[in-house]
């Protein structure tokens, strides 16, 4: 089921958490909210669910077509997953799956054996079987939220929504767990909305990614589109590493400046230390000359800072190891620098 | 790492009373403070506690217990449960309101009503009183609206002198005062309680399509349940043994408008010493009930908190 947010502000007090906002989830997709904090990416998702409401007369919420912005939490049928699991701590993980179908209204209520099948079903299918009869203080992060997630699903919610639910998980049970819930994603096909601040987990796993910033969307699309073609400096820093230039008349001998939206509105070139190509410094070669000064070699690629000879501006780019041993250069020794021409076109990836 | 272990050895080998030396004061000093605090504690509450039984048991059992089959004696028990009886569950659906509404709202006046709250531990029971005699006596706007001549709802003036129904020097003013005075006992328990909680849980269960009872009923309360109970014995204690506020707004009627304290101070004042004191016990046992119940409370309070 699709969701379309249109016009969405929100103000509490005098700060505005949502600035006329707009989303539109096609149905079946797992689409990833993605900003700092404090740009209104929770805001918006408890929008969606139904737990706060848009400030009076400034948009709606659309739940396949049809407007669902004065509809109860409780009536709009989202599954929605918490940070910090909000998990009912009194209850055993089976309580916990079964509240939903048993707060219905006695017409509509499955029987106990119902809830009891539909709660085993659920555990399977996040994993859990076995442990139905335990505490969430007896619980993992990860198994917390994996309940929390199998409870969502137990009401059989339309949509599901996750606030940055992989938040407070330590890194190794996070890398894991989206994995997982990539997977899980593809096999129950259900249209997904996930809040988060890690741009990696949003990259790794969404089909879209809404970048946010300052109550405001900044870009949306795939993860490749938005890590390969930022429409505004913020995404550009945001996502990964960023050169900052300010000599674009320098730079623009070297290599292609309007690739992929290098050349900002503001005037300043925005590069990834991987697009930056270096050289020696030999007569005749085009180049911004550089001195080089500081070299990290963790992992497939080595890291070399650079410092630009006429403006003094620190550079960092991004070469493989081969191509280290293959420049033979010591520190200290000039070095010339020129862009790569981007090798990202959108109809690469149709193949 | 090997200079690390080593450390740990030579720490390890040091005699015991050297490290013992380094992390606690001089035994004469650990003996004084000790000894000082037990002295004060036997002093203040040891002592007075066990004289209380003393005095009522000085004449014997037979006398201790024929100052309960005095028909005043009796009457004052009777009142001062039935004002419980009142006052208690009053606050306690109140403090459960206030502690929701606070805990899970915000809105203007949040923190005056927070203020409001914790008024009757301000002000002097004995001025709680007077402002209820003021309010409701024959002097005040109940008076008032009981000699007017053009009242409000006629009806109601009617009813109220048919059944010539008092306020103040009555038993309601004593349900009243006592009321007032045990106001923030459950509320001021369970506010920071439920804060501390946050409204994740209860958002939870809205989204999976609870209404506000079943969510109050199936999430809140069994979170908060110690914290209510504990406010609930407190204020219990408190309203049985309330002194100030009663006193004001009683008249001190015999059998009909004393409650236990004011019990025990008429016969004190009567030189009747073994009535007074076996009256007192049952307030001292009271007190000793509670202590035992809060313990208990704060055992099971910290399992939970183990547990989550």
């Amino acid at each position: 089921m699709s969701i379309i947010a249109t016009g969405i502000t929100k103000t509490f007090g005098r700060y505005k958490a949502l600035n006329d906002v707009d989303l539109v989830v096609p149905s079946g997709k797992l689409v990833a909210l993605l900003g700092p904090s404090g740009s209104g990416k929770t805001t918006l998702l408890r929008i969606i669910a139904g737990l706060e409401h848009a400030d009076e007369g400034s948009g709606k919420i659309e739940f396949h077509g049809q407007d669902v912005s004065r509809v109860p939490a409780g009536e709009r049928g989202v599954g929605f997953v918490f940070q910090h699991y909000a998990l009912f701590r009194h209850m055993t993980v089976a309580d916990n799956i079964a509240f939903g179908l048993r707060v219905r209204p006695r017409t509509q209520r499955p029987s106990e054996t119902k809830i009891a099948d539909r709660v085993g079903e659920l555990l399977k299918l996040v994993q859990l079987d076995g442990l139905d009869r335990r505490f969430p203080s007896q619980l993992s992060g990860g198994q917390r939220q994996r309940v929390a997630l199998a409870r969502a699903l137990a009401v059989e919610p339309k949509v599901l929504l996750l606030d940055e639910p992989f938040g407070a998980l330590d890194a190794k049970v996070r890398k894991d767990l989206r994995r997982w819930l990539r997977q899980f994603h593809d096999e129950i096909q259900l249209t997904t909305i996930f809040v988060t601040h890690d741009q990696e987990e949003a990259l790794e796993i969404a089909d879209d990614v809404v970048i946010m910033n300052q109550a405001k969307v900044e870009q949306v699309g795939t993860p490749q589109e938005v890590y390969d073609r930022p429409t505004t400096p913020f995404v550009y820093q945001f996502l990964g590493n960023v050169n900052v230039l300010r000599d674009v008349a320098a730079w623009s001998t070297t290599g292609p400046i309007h690739d992929n939206g290098r050349l900002a509105a503001d005037g300043l070139l925005y590069v990834r230390p991987h697009d930056i190509a270096v050289s020696r410094h030999e007569p005749g070669t085009l180049g911004v000359p550089a001195v080089f000064r500081h070299v990290h070699t963790a992992g497939s690629q080595t890291s070399l800072t650079l410092e630009l000879l006429h403006t003094r501006e620190t550079v960092e780019a991004e070469i493989s190891r081969t191509e280290l041993a293959e420049l033979n250069i010591k520190l200290n020794d000039l070095v010339l620098l020129r862009l790569r021409p981007s090798h990202t076109f959108q109809h690469d990836y149709a193949i | 790492m090997a200079s690390a272990i080593s450390n740990l050895q030579r720490h390890r080998s040091l005699p015991s009373e050297a490290v013992a030396q380094a992390t606690q004061d001089p035994a004469w000093v650990r003996w004084l403070l000790t000894s000082v605090a037990l002295l004060f504690v036997a002093f203040f509450l040891v002592l007075p506690l066990a004289s209380v039984f003393a005095e009522a048991f000085r004449r014997g059992i037979a006398a201790y217990f024929a100052a309960f089959k005095d028909a005043d004696a009796l009457s004052a028990i009777r009142l001062t449960l039935l004002t419980a009886v009142i006052s208690v569950p009053a606050n306690l659906v109140f403090g459960v309101a206030a502690a929701w509404t606070i805990a899970k709202f915000d809105f203007p006046g949040k923190s005056l009503l927070l203020t409001l709250i914790d008024l009757p531990f301000a002000v002097s029971p004995v001025i709680s009183g007077l402002i209820y005699v003021l309010v409701f006596g024959a002097q005040g706007w109940f008076g008032q609206y009981l000699e007017a001549q053009d009242p409000a709802l006629p009806w109601l003036q009617h009813w109220l002198i048919a059944r010539d129904f008092k306020i103040i020097f009555a038993v309601p003013g004593m349900v009243l005062a006592t009321t007032f005075v045990t106001f923030p006992f459950v509320a001021r328990e369970i506010i920071p309680l439920m804060q501390s909680q946050g409204t994740d849980e209860e958002h939870a269960a809205i989204t999976l399509g609870a209404n506000g009872w079943q969510t109050f009923w199936y999430v809140t309360l069994p979170n908060i349940k110690w914290g209510l109970f504990y406010g609930v014995i407190l204020c219990n204690a408190r309203a049985m043994g309330e002194f100030g506020a009663v006193s004001v707004v009683s008249g001190h009627i015999r059998g009909e408008t004393n409650t236990i304290p004011l019990h025990v101070e008429i016969l004190y004042n009567e030189y009747n010493f073994v009535g007074a004191f076996a009256v007192a016990s049952l307030l001292a046992v009271l007190a000793i009930i509670t202590l035992v119940l809060k313990s208990f409370i704060e055992w099971k309070y910290q399992q939970g908190r183990a547990e989550a």
